[in-house]
């Protein structure tokens, strides 16, 4: 059984501008141990559908879900209180600031006890000690030191580090780390992702990678997935995806990387990324793709069998072309 | 040879910054020692980490700011001193575009205006021919003629950049400083920028300096590639040259750092331990001492001069010693 469980999700926003459905019927089925990567450019929802999970959307936006359960408890059905128990001790989520995510008025040792005062039964003592095993164990130089210091002193590496040090601090079962290094440079992004897929083999905790880096899904995923405007339209393994990606939107951006680029000129998707009021009808990514024709235009795409990528297409690439 | 357009020797930018009442003053070498030229038609990149100066650098060769120390010459005329007259003069023969479209362009005017402005101020062409170049130049960057009336909140993020492009584009410069120019844009949109880019070099015969940190790009894009750590330069020369075979300790942590799009590359990633020094209080000898896997008490003492081999600049004891 799926450690997360979750069949067609939608997330509706209530704007000023009317109704906007951010996410449109995704589904995710992540095993223990999993590591999975949601890739897509921005506004395509790959966020909202973890924040709802996570049970963090703000009020203005609704939730349905045919199912959607972790370690066999329905989230949908789960009282605020339950939730807060299981967020931030069996799922733990990291975001893209690390900076901003920690509190300013806070010594990072107050705001790892934090977490470990509301979900363990655990003394000061043996809170503090748990803290400087955390921080050791996600490689900051002088734990102790750094307990008694202020986000501000740290740099966004650190930060970054201690954000990692809060959530494994429960040992959770789900770790979702949404963007964990796109505000870090190079050389402490490689710091990261090694420390991150570190700690998930040796706790055999399952990991959902948020981000839009296909090098980083290239380097630390097992299992991918592609979203665009709001629907998931490809599903696959790493190695697959890359080696035959089968939706022309995969294909298109794996194309467009400038390290496959074929001579001067890049292979770019002409185009926005649709908003809120231009989102085609049938297939969303029709009037950007190449390939599309008017059955593209007026049929909702199915959903293709796991040989081809489960890509939402009429016409999924047959592979080879990449 | 083609000509030279920009010649920057041991050039520096101090900044003193307050740190608190009571403490005294310091200074930030934001940037310590650079030294380039950018010749006509080429694309000169330069990279490196948050600190390393390279913004700095380019605000330098867009003359945005002055020099504390060294020589800068662009297209023949000394402008280290900053003087007025002469800054002024050559304003438009180099243009910068900024990293963030959203905050580059003013959101209480039109494009048209924002467009035609470099116009007005530099020349005393009348307003129907600053209007047909103002048109002109949005249907180059891939706009439409009706996006003239508009505001910039009305665009995407790859529609801004193409407009302070355009901007950047309109006094007809010879250089274009671009800091950054794609880091914000989503994937898909970054191709469409670059190749705007390439072929607008192609028609007006543009020199570019690049600043990124995104070593992707830079391959795609770079003829010359300049790295820089903490404020001097590690390593300077042919692009494809340094990507074949880095030379420099940091840059060889840096291309192997960066994550490749193929999960059945090999990856043989050699990990900097340790953080990015502060510039306020730079390690003695080789400012990449602290982290580098070559290092020995030379390098803690004595600053590596810049020695070159096969057309490549490398500035490491280690490199010249043999040690690596």
């Amino acid at each position: 059984m799926p450690l997360l469980d979750i069949r067609a999700l939608s997330v509706d926003f209530t704007t000023a501008r009317g109704p906007f459905r951010a996410v449109d019927h995704v589904d995710f089925a992540i095993d223990p141990g999993d590591v999975l990567a949601v890739v897509g450019e921005s506004g395509s929802g790959k966020s909202v559908a973890m924040l709802a999970v996570m049970g963090l959307l703000p009020w203005t936006a609704t939730v349905t879900a045919d199912r959607m359960t972790f370690d066999g408890r329905d989230l949908m059905a789960i009282t605020p209180e339950a939730r807060r128990k299981l967020i931030g001790k069996d799922i733990a989520m990291i975001f893209q600031e690390p900076v901003a995510s920690l509190n300013p008025c806070f010594t990072v040792g107050f705001q790892i006890e934090e977490s470990l005062a509301t979900h363990m039964a655990l003394d000061s003592q043996a809170r503090r000690a748990r803290a400087v095993e955390l921080l050791t164990s996600v490689g900051i130089p002088e734990p102790e030191r750094r307990l008694g210091q202020f986000p501000h002193q740290l740099s966004g590496g650190m930060c970054q580090r201690v954000m990692i040090a809060m959530a494994i601090s429960c040992a959770p079962k789900l770790l979702i780390a949404d963007e964990p290094t796109t505000a870090l440079d190079v050389t402490i992004q490689a710091q990261i992702l090694d420390l991150l897929v570190a700690l998930q083999k040796q706790t055999g905790m399952a990991l959902v990678l948020i981000t839009h880096d296909m090098g980083v899904v290239a380097e630390t995923a097992r299992r991918v997935v592609v979203q665009y405007a709001g629907e998931q339209v490809e599903r696959q393994v790493v190695d697959g995806l890359f080696a035959s990606p089968r939706h022309p939107y995969t294909a298109a951006l794996l194309a467009a990387l400038p390290e496959h680029a074929k001579g001067a000129r890049l292979a770019s998707i002409p185009g926005v990324v649709p908003g809120q009021f231009d989102k085609a009808d049938a297939c969303r990514f029709a009037p950007r793709c190449a390939r599309a024709d008017d059955k593209c235009r007026t049929v909702k795409p199915p959903r293709q069998p796991a040989n081809l990528g489960e890509a939402l297409c009429h016409y999924p690439l047959s592979g080879g072309a990449a | 040879m083609s000509e030279v357009l920009i010649r920057a020797d041991h050039l520096a930018r101090r900044y003193d910054v307050r740190r608190g009442m009571f403490s005294a003053k310091a200074t930030v070498k934001a940037v310590a020692d650079a030294s380039l030229t950018v010749s006509q038609g080429r694309t000169l990149a330069i990279v490196g980490e948050s600190g390393c100066g390279k913004s700095t650098l380019a605000r330098l060769l867009a003359m945005i700011e002055r020099p504390s120390d060294g020589k800068l010459v662009i297209t023949g005329s000394d402008v280290s001193d900053g003087d007025p007259a002469k800054v002024r003069a050559l304003r438009q023969t180099v243009q910068m575009v900024f990293q963030n479209p959203y905050g580059s362009l003013n959101p209480r005017q039109k494009i048209g205006a924002a467009l035609e402005e470099p116009l007005a101020i530099t020349t005393n062409l009348p307003a129907a021919e600053r209007r047909a170049r103002a048109n002109d130049m949005l249907a180059k960057v891939g706009l439409r003629p009706e996006h003239y009336h508009r505001y910039p909140h009305m665009f995407s993020g790859g529609q801004r950049q193409r407009i302070a492009i355009a901007r950047a584009l309109m006094p007809r410069p010879k250089v274009l400083v671009l800091d950054e120019p794609v880091s914000a844009l989503d994937v898909s949109i970054r191709a469409q920028v670059l190749n705007l880019l390439a072929d607008l070099k192609a028609e007006f015969g543009l020199t570019y300096v690049i600043i990124s940190h995104d070593l992707a790009v830079v391959r795609h894009v770079a003829d010359d590639l300049m790295i820089m750590y903490l404020g001097r330069v590690v390593e300077s020369g042919a692009s494809a040259a340094i990507f074949a075979a880095p030379k420099h300790p940091y840059t060889q942590a840096l291309l192997s750092a960066t994550p490749v799009a193929d999960p059945r590359a090999k990856r043989n990633r050699i990990r900097l331990e340790g953080e990015l020094p502060s510039p306020i209080s730079p390690p003695s000898g080789c400012a990449f001492h602290p982290r580098c896997r070559f290092a020995n008490d030379r390098c803690r003492t004595e600053q590596p001069a810049a020695t070159i081999s096969a057309g490549v600049t490398v500035a490491c004891h280690a490199v010249a010693e043999g040690r690596i």
